[in-house]
């Protein structure tokens, strides 16, 4: 059967199938990733990278453009499978990717009220406007997203953290675009996050932190840690 | 039923919203039947009916999750969904409810165009409103398979087309035995099983297809 599977190319799938039936013990982590491995191309953009997020924790994933944080942050949030290795949530994540994922026919309002639905929160209109105002985007709430700049829909982007919250947040580069009011706001986001007792990870090129306690990093440069994979 | 009705509700407010966008299957659909009814004479049955209701959907149904992949709601709901496919379901339905239903329902204007008289136009709507989802879930399904490689028309098109064929085959003899007056109920039982089956598997079958597509 697995000689099967190998030779038609479905080594993803054997390996879903090994895992399966041995449930990880989280303990009190919101995710565990255990010898995460991913390779595109010829060249492997990490090899068997381990870490854990506990409540509290900002993970800073550091690297050069290319080296595979994007790609990292996907695979946390399921979007993307790794090549080898594990990711264990024990929460469904917030997800902020590079995509605004508001769509611009619906006003940020309406797209808030579409991610809260999706994840069976009860929002009243006023709480989503509170989201908004939060954000600086009090009078703005109800105009279209395509009429938006970009730094105001990744404020709306933002929003979708305080609109439908989850312990754990998965930040693609929260910081771009936005003016330096937004980068403090972020970083005023984040640490009120951790005290609550969330976990984030961020791929980030700035320091995200301001006078909180201070952020784990995680270094990718290519191939690294662990040995250079030769695929 | 509670991601069913977010997805549903938020799709049609969006169609409603690009309204050129979303009448592009009815347009299409009336032009190709006034054309063809003006080429043609008339003196053509259901089945050229069928025919351009098929083109309608496969071309409407290839833009299905296009703009949602660009903008990354598409992302957003396979991480926020769980299960994706009533969400899928509900998105389709919106879909459907814009390109398949109003094609379903200007049918008998089809058909007095192209055969100059609506008798069995009722059987004729019927197989469409029975037909056109099972088309619009099967087309689905090419559209998530190829949503990475961008604007692929006519690969969604080639893709499905095999497995419109029965879809077509039984949908279009169904209503041209309704002008005869011969019995339909067979034709009509096989598009209903096909429809049956294909709202419970396709779903999942797109939901795996989107998935995929996310994974750069």
């Amino acid at each position: 059967m697995e000689g099967w599977v190998s030779l038609i190319g479905c080594e993803r799938l054997l390996h879903s199938m090994r895992r399966r039936g041995k449930p990880h013990e989280l303990n009190d982590s919101l995710l565990v990733a255990e010898d995460l491995r991913c390779i595109v191309g010829p060249r492997a953009l990490f090899v068997g990278l381990s870490f854990t997020v506990e409540p509290g924790d900002l993970i800073e994933v550091r690297g050069a453009n290319g080296s595979g944080k994007s790609t990292l942050l996907r695979c946390l949030v399921g979007l993307a499978a790794p090549e080898s290795g594990d990711v264990h949530r024990r929460v469904e994540a917030q997800y902020l990717g590079h995509r605004s994922g508001n769509s611009g026919r619906m006003t940020p309002h309406e797209n808030l009220r579409w991610i809260a639905g999706l994840r069976g929160v009860e929002r009243d209109s006023d709480s989503i406007d509170d989201a908004l105002a939060r954000v600086g985007l009090g009078d703005a709430g109800h105009a279209m997203c395509d009429s938006l700049s970009v730094g105001q829909q990744r404020r709306v982007s933002l929003a979708r953290l305080l609109v439908a919250p989850s312990p754990l947040w998965i930040l693609d580069e929260p910081l771009t675009s936005l003016d330096d009011a937004g980068v403090e706001l972020v970083r005023e986001l984040l640490a009120e996050h951790r005290s609550r007792g969330g976990g984030a990870v961020c791929a980030t090129h700035r320091a995200l932190t301001l006078g909180s306690a201070a952020a784990r990093v995680v270094a990718l440069s290519r191939g690294a840690p662990g040995a250079p994979g030769a695929p | 039923m509670r991601l069913f009705l977010t997805q549903l509700r938020r799709d049609l407010l969006i169609a409603v919203r690009s309204r050129s966008d979303a009448a592009n299957p009815v347009v299409f659909f009336l032009l190709a039947t006034l054309v063809l009814g003006l080429g043609t004479g008339s003196e053509l049955g259901p089945g050229a009916i069928w025919v351009l209701a098929l083109f309608a959907n496969v071309l409407a149904v290839e833009g299905v999750f296009g703009r949602d992949h660009e903008e990354g709601t598409l992302e957003q709901l396979i991480v926020h969904a769980r299960p994706l496919f009533p969400a899928v379901l509900g998105k389709l339905a919106a879909h459907w409810t814009l390109s398949g239903l109003p094609i379903a329902i200007l049918s008998p204007l089809g058909a007095l165009m192209l055969q100059g008289s609506t008798a069995g136009a009722s059987i004729l709507v019927v197989t469409l409103l029975i037909g056109t989802p099972t088309l619009t879930l099967l087309g689905a399904i090419g559209a998530a398979l190829t949503i990475a490689t961008g604007r692929s028309g006519l690969l969604v098109a080639i893709l499905v087309m095999p497995f419109y064929v029965p879809v077509l085959i039984f949908g279009a003899s169904a209503s041209a035995a309704a002008t005869t007056g011969d019995p339909t109920s067979f034709a009509l039982l096989v598009l209903g099983a096909l429809l049956a089956a294909s709202v419970t598997a396709a779903p999942f079958a797109i939901g795996k297809a989107l998935a995929i597509s996310q994974e750069h």
